[in-house]
């Protein structure tokens, strides 16, 4: 592209901006920068624009090449929540494409800044989650010149293979476990103990109780990341390191991941708003952006008859035109702020709309044979919702830390429906056993059901 | 709101620097050196002589980093849209192609094959470092001539060894980045520099007989042609004028070309003595045995007639004493017979009377890594001796 259409597309950001103020929208100030097209692509694969290197992500950079070169992906922007915000526009996008880049990034700055689950997220991590990745990226370099990239990568095989494993719903920053059991509440010298003391002598409790240490973890853990630096028997710490790293970055990417459907809609809802409102927009600009707006909202299905996937910012923009049409926007951007997808989906995908886009559910068998089911709206959330559950990821939790210091996995297959790939189990007990440098066990279930352990080494 | 950005011509870092490739480069690494942790089994196996390519070409899959995962199950359930009722069945058009990994929530990553190209000449180093394989010493010698070999870089040099890529990285590195007219200056040109090193001035001459009687199927002269190919590589290593004789015999005896010599079948019995009298005709007639080191390795399946047996060991016992090393691999793609031949036999003779000479069994191609070790780390041995 020309510069020339870069400085075009600057100059509208600013009356973008202003009208997305007085439409309600708030955020944070936006960093806009436009680069080039193999940066895009890096950034999709590294999901940060500076991030710690690891051969997986080379994996992922190849595939991402392949597809790229087949055209199967274009990526337009990618945004970063903050204060001040990162939006990447790729440099090859046309003049129209970025005056509707601009505005939905805008709605994307205004869902992060006001949405619950990102607003505590960004409260935990600190608004420059970008800068905090660079410097994790820094700290990993500075560990793979001191220690060597064969040691690096073995904690990073399995701080990155747990990736998923955090909980959420405690904070980032936790305390260890507490050494002993709560003990007794300290009794209080008052007359009615007196009284109650003198009934039966030898009932009176002695207040010699010897303290009792508590197990660990005192309670299935399932923030593998935190618990493996805190009480693995022999890690270092440029290792714990590593692993907080690596969970601190999982605590931002969880928001990303659990709002997608919301958060891209919501940003497709906008873009398509300002658009029609910016009577500042050149006719022709404005015929391309619309054009690009329907490509990027069009559904899987659109060219063939009947898709076996959903197009996430076709499903959050209809749905989010529908909230406002019934309900007004103040309504929406109440659900907005509270919501993340399990609620969204639940809540607000009605079953009139869910006919009216054609939505149905399906089971495929592994020889590709697919049977479309009858509708049941619970059944048909639930389809949309299941690869979310966890963060993607099975249920496994930290149990028990044997004497002999063996580390117990255990798999909750009831919550699964399913046991564990044992093959990849196994795996990846390899990897965290070389950290933890003690066995490291893992308890899920077999294809018949019945249970089955797992042992590295 | 958005910051003003630095002039277009400051150079940005994701503009010199891929992180991508740089992550992808570890990637390949890796899979390098899982392959080279499985090169015996991956080579003993492979076509590696095809053409006198000094290259073997490694088929790998991608790595994959591990996480925990749902068992695939027998039926997945998923949310689609489109023109479908209730009770529509049809296939799903992107399995068709094949059997595409597809775990659950994960994306799907279809079979990306690496075809991997490794230099022979690496593959032997590693081999030799992987197995401890002690260098072989030669028996004559140990004369030396100093000789000029490729080492270093300097700023000066003959126009004719100027290092177009190594001047040209320096252009990059002092300019930064490429920009689109790159301008050479004298600073930035490499020449190759010759340092005189010195080398062993012994040549080394390797007989290769092998028994191509009509006992000897072709998965057996595959085998011989296996084991013969990284023996030649190994002594390669240690002689940088190696020559190479082959020589093939049933009943009778000739000499061919390499490309040939793997190619031939015969019919036929066997006798072992007519090729070891080739052997021996042609040591008389081009090599001087003071002069040179003589290797001689026999491939054959050991049915040796029995009236040839007198012949054979009065051969063979010449020809040890001319030879540094004298080697019989017994190769038979049925149950081993442990050497229980008649050339067996006659190799067991011969190490025990205190010759430089070993025998091995060979059956499978696994087993090839094991006949070179055996032979190598004997050879040795039996030089250590003398």
């Amino acid at each position: 592209m020309s510069s020339d259409a870069s400085e075009d597309w600057k100059s509208y950001i600013q009356r973008i901006e202003e009208l997305a103020g007085r439409s309600g929208l708030s955020f944070h100030p936006v960093d806009f920068e436009a680069v080039p097209d193999t940066f895009m692509m890096e950034i999709a694969v590294y999901g940060l624009p500076v991030r710690m290197p690891h051969w997986s992500f080379g994996v992922r950079y190849i595939y991402q090449l392949i597809q790229r070169h087949m055209g199967h992906s274009r990526l337009f922007e990618v945004v970063f929540p903050g204060n001040p915000g990162h939006a990447y526009l790729a440099s090859s996008n046309g003049l129209a494409e970025n005056i509707l880049v601009t505005a939905h990034v805008l709605g994307h700055a205004d869902f992060s800044r006001n949405n619950l689950l990102f607003r505590r997220c960004q409260e935990q991590v600190s608004e420059h989650i970008v800068e905090h990745a660079a410097s994790h990226a820094r700290q990993i370099q500075q560990a793979i010149e001191t220690y060597g990239m064969q040691r690096v990568e073995t904690v990073l095989d399995a701080a990155l293979a747990l990736e998923q494993h955090i909980d959420v719903d405690r904070p980032l920053r936790r305390p260890r476990y507490p050494e002993y059991e709560a003990e007794a509440k300290a009794l209080v010298d008052d007359a009615f103990r007196k009284r109650f003391a003198s009934l039966d002598p030898t009932a009176a409790p002695t207040g010699l109780e010897v303290r009792k240490r508590a197990p660990v973890p005192p309670h299935p853990e399932r923030d593998l990341l935190w618990f493996v630096a805190n009480y693995a028997p022999e890690m270092e710490s440029w290792e714990r390191d590593i692993f907080l790293a690596v969970r601190e970055e999982s605590f931002y990417f969880y928001p990303v991941f659990a709002t997608q459907i919301m958060n891209e809609g919501w940003a497709s809802y906008w873009h398509a708003r300002l658009l029609r409102e910016a009577d500042f927009v050149p006719q022709q600009a404005y015929l391309d952006a619309i054009k690009c707006h329907s490509d990027v909202v069009r559904p899987i299905a659109a060219d063939q008859q009947v898709a076996l996937s959903i197009n996430p910012y076709h499903l959050g923009f209809s749905m989010w035109e529908k909230i406002v049409e019934a309900e007004g926007i103040d309504a929406a951007r109440n659900i907005m702020q509270q919501d993340d997808d399990f609620g969204f989906i639940r809540n607000h995908l009605t079953r009139d709309l869910a006919d009216e886009l054609g939505l149905f559910r399906f089971t495929a068998r592994s020889d590709g044979q697919v049977k479309v089911l009858e509708h049941d709206l619970t059944g048909l959330h639930e389809a949309l919702l299941s690869s979310k559950y966890n963060f993607g990821a099975p249920t496994v939790s930290a149990t028990h830390v044997r004497s002999d210091g063996t580390l117990e996995l255990t798999h909750d297959n009831a919550i699964d429906g399913r046991g564990l790939d044992l093959e990849r189990s196994r795996r990846v007990l390899d990897y965290v056993q070389r950290v933890w440098r003690r066995p490291v066990v893992l308890t899920t279930v077999n294809q018949a059901g019945s249970t089955l352990e797992l042992t590295a080494p | 709101m958005s910051t003003d950005n630095p002039g277009p011509d400051a150079a940005k870092w994701y503009e010199l620097f891929s992180r991508g490739a740089r992550d992808w480069l570890r990637h390949d690494e890796k899979v390098r050196e899982s392959v080279r942790q499985h090169l015996p089994q991956i080579v003993a196996g492979g076509d590696v002589m095809n053409g006198g390519a000094r290259t073997v070409r490694v088929p790998v899959r991608m790595l994959e980093h591990y996480h925990f995962r749902l068992r695939r199950p027998e039926e997945s359930q998923g949310a689609g849209q489109g023109k479908a009722k209730p009770g529509d069945v049809f296939s799903d058009p992107s399995k068709q192609r094949g059997p595409g990994e597809k775990g659950p929530g994960g994306h799907d990553e279809g079979e990306v094959q690496l075809l991997l190209e490794f230099k022979v000449d690496d593959i032997v180093d590693w081999l030799w470092e992987e197995m401890q394989l002690p260098n072989l010493k030669a028996r004559v010698g140990p004369s030396e001539e100093t000789d000029y070999v490729r080492e270093g870089w300097d700023r000066r040099g003959a126009r004719s060894r100027l290092d177009r890529r190594r001047s040209f990285k320096e252009l990059v590195k002092r300019r930064g980045a490429p920009g689109a007219t790159p301008t050479f200056t004298d600073e930035d040109l490499r020449f190759r520099q010759l340092a005189r090193r010195k080398q062993p001035a012994i040549h080394a001459v390797v007989f290769f007989l092998l028994d191509v009687s009509g006992s000897m199927s072709d998965r057996d002269r595959k085998l011989a042609k296996t084991f013969f190919f990284w023996v030649v590589q190994g002594l390669r290593r240690e002689y940088r004028s190696l020559e190479t004789v082959f020589v093939a015999h049933t009943t009778e005896a000739w000499e061919f070309t390499e490309s040939e010599f793997f190619q031939v079948s015969g019919t036929g019995g066997t006798v072992t003595s007519t090729g070891l009298a080739k052997v021996r005709e042609i040591i008389d007639e081009r090599y001087n045995p003071n002069r040179c080191n003589i290797y001689l390795f026999y491939a054959s399946d050991g049915d040796n007639s029995v009236s040839d047996a007198t012949d054979a060991r009065e051969q063979l016992t010449s020809l040890c004493t001319d030879a540094c090393y004298t080697g019989y691999v017994e190769v038979s793609s049925g149950l081993s017979r442990q050497l229980a031949t008649e050339t067996g036999r006659l190799f067991a003779e011969l190490a025990s009377t205190g010759c430089a000479a070993g025998s091995y069994a060979l059956n499978d191609f696994e087993d090839v890594w094991g006949a070179v070790r055996h032979f190598f780390t004997a050879e040795n041995r039996a030089l250590e001796g003398s």
